[in-house]
């Protein structure tokens, strides 16, 4: 399946994509824990890191396998600078306020639900594995958000402004979601990766229904200049990897 | 070579054997009881494999299970054993057995039930229970309270 070294290549950095975005979003979900609006949200925010976390480790570790240069999880996710990691520049927006969390929270679940569903079918057993896993912790992950969507936009004014607000800003992140390149065309040529334009529409209708039921209006598409998963992010990514690799680069090689 | 008999045994004897390691976090339920462990079986290369699955991907206990079930097998005298992680198919909350069932809810845990959109109380029995949040103090548990006898409760969630 991988004689091709471009092929190889591909197939790791599809990996690292996906295990890149889980733990960025997941460490930003972190960053709420104990500073979250009440203490049932304060673990529910943490569950979910948790769990994106839990991801990101099994999916960071097939794709130090894929790679082949002997990089486990720990070297990958705290040894690369932020122009080698390879998330969605949507995972790594800033915290916000509540409603901004949730709006985050929300579009990248929606976007989660498709792309393990389709990767359930994946020609890589193991990929497919851990999207098989992921995906029931992503169903509750998406009732978590959606219901505080519908919660805060159906709320008070100051809520729904908020919201909407929230969702304008982030909307532009994401253009980058469904967009195709090499290694997307690469995965899918070889089965391992679902379609990206089979799967934009369903993400599509969901957000139109979730935004309903939330009473939000869905913003225009925006130009779109930066691409994440080529690593070309906000500045708010290096940010974040200062705090999260403090520990590594201050005491390299240090363990518990 | 192993004579078929003597490797089921054997296989027979590490079950025996992990049904006594607990769940770090649920210690009355052992990870028999929460069908973490997936298959004991002697294979080709002369070895017994033991498969071992998480429950939630970022489940801290994972890892201390890990070490538990490695730490068991040596004092059984199988450090020969090879432990290996299973992801497919992915845990769910129905390879509970009905011991877990019972157990959890002698603890004080609501165990799953599916549907529910109201769990029983464990102490009291009512079905008048009421979903505070959908997480709780591990990534199992929700947290409910009854309606009857006013008491908060973990459930064990359906996953």
């Amino acid at each position: 399946m991988n004689a091709h070294p471009a092929q190889q290549e591909a197939h790791f950095r599809y990996v690292l994509r996906l295990g890149d975005t889980s733990l960025v979003l997941g460490q930003r979900l972190g960053e709420w824990v104990g500073h979250a609006p009440a203490l049932e949200e304060d673990l529910g925010l943490a569950n979910l890191a948790l769990d994106l976390i839990g991801q990101a480790r099994l999916l960071l570790t097939y794709a130090g396998e894929l790679e082949g240069r002997g990089r486990d999880e720990d070297a990958l996710a705290f040894l690369r600078d932020a122009p080698e990691f390879a998330n969605l520049t949507l995972a790594e927006q800033p915290n916000g306020d509540f409603g901004q969390t949730i709006v985050r929270q929300w579009l990248l679940d929606a976007w989660q639900l498709e792309i393990y569903e389709g990767l359930l079918v994946s020609a890589d057993a193991r990929l497919g594995a851990i999207a098989a896993k992921a995906l029931k912790e992503t169903r509750y992950h998406h009732r978590f958000s959606s219901g505080w969507l519908m919660r805060l936009g159906d709320g008070t004014e100051e809520s729904h402004d908020r919201a909407q607000g929230a969702l304008d800003s982030l909307w532009r992140f994401t253009a980058e979601l469904f967009a195709r390149d090499d290694v997307d065309e690469r995965m899918q040529a070889a089965a391992i990766a679902p379609a990206l334009m089979e799967l934009a529409p369903r993400w599509s209708a969901r957000i139109d229904e979730d935004l309903r039921a939330a009473t939000l209006k869905r913003p225009a598409a925006q130009p779109y200049p930066w691409h994440g998963r080529r690593g070309v992010h906000t500045e708010h990514l290096g940010h974040m990897l200062t705090e999260m690799q403090h520990l590594q680069r201050t005491y390299p090689g240090v363990r518990w | 070579m192993i004579e078929p008999e003597a490797a089921a045994g054997r296989e027979q004897l590490i079950w025996t054997l992990l049904a006594e390691v607990p769940d770090p976090e649920i210690p009355v339920l052992s990870i028999v009881d929460l069908g973490i462990v997936r298959h004991v079986r002697q294979e080709a290369d002369g070895r017994l494999h033991v498969g071992i699955t998480p429950t939630y991907t970022g489940c801290p206990a994972t890892e201390v299970i890990r070490i538990a079930v490695r730490a068991a097998l040596d004092a059984g005298g199988h450090a020969d054993a090879v432990l290996e992680e299973v992801l497919s198919p992915p845990w769910t909350s129905e390879w509970l057995t009905s011991a877990a069932h019972a157990k959890l809810k002698a603890f004080g845990i609501a165990p799953p039930e599916e549907p529910a959109p109201r769990v029983t109380c464990p102490r009291c029995g009512s079905r008048a229970s009421e979903r505070v949040s959908e997480f709780g103090s591990t990534p199992c548990k929700a947290h409910y309270r009854c309606g009857a006898c006013q008491e908060p409760f973990d459930y064990f969630k359906c996953l």
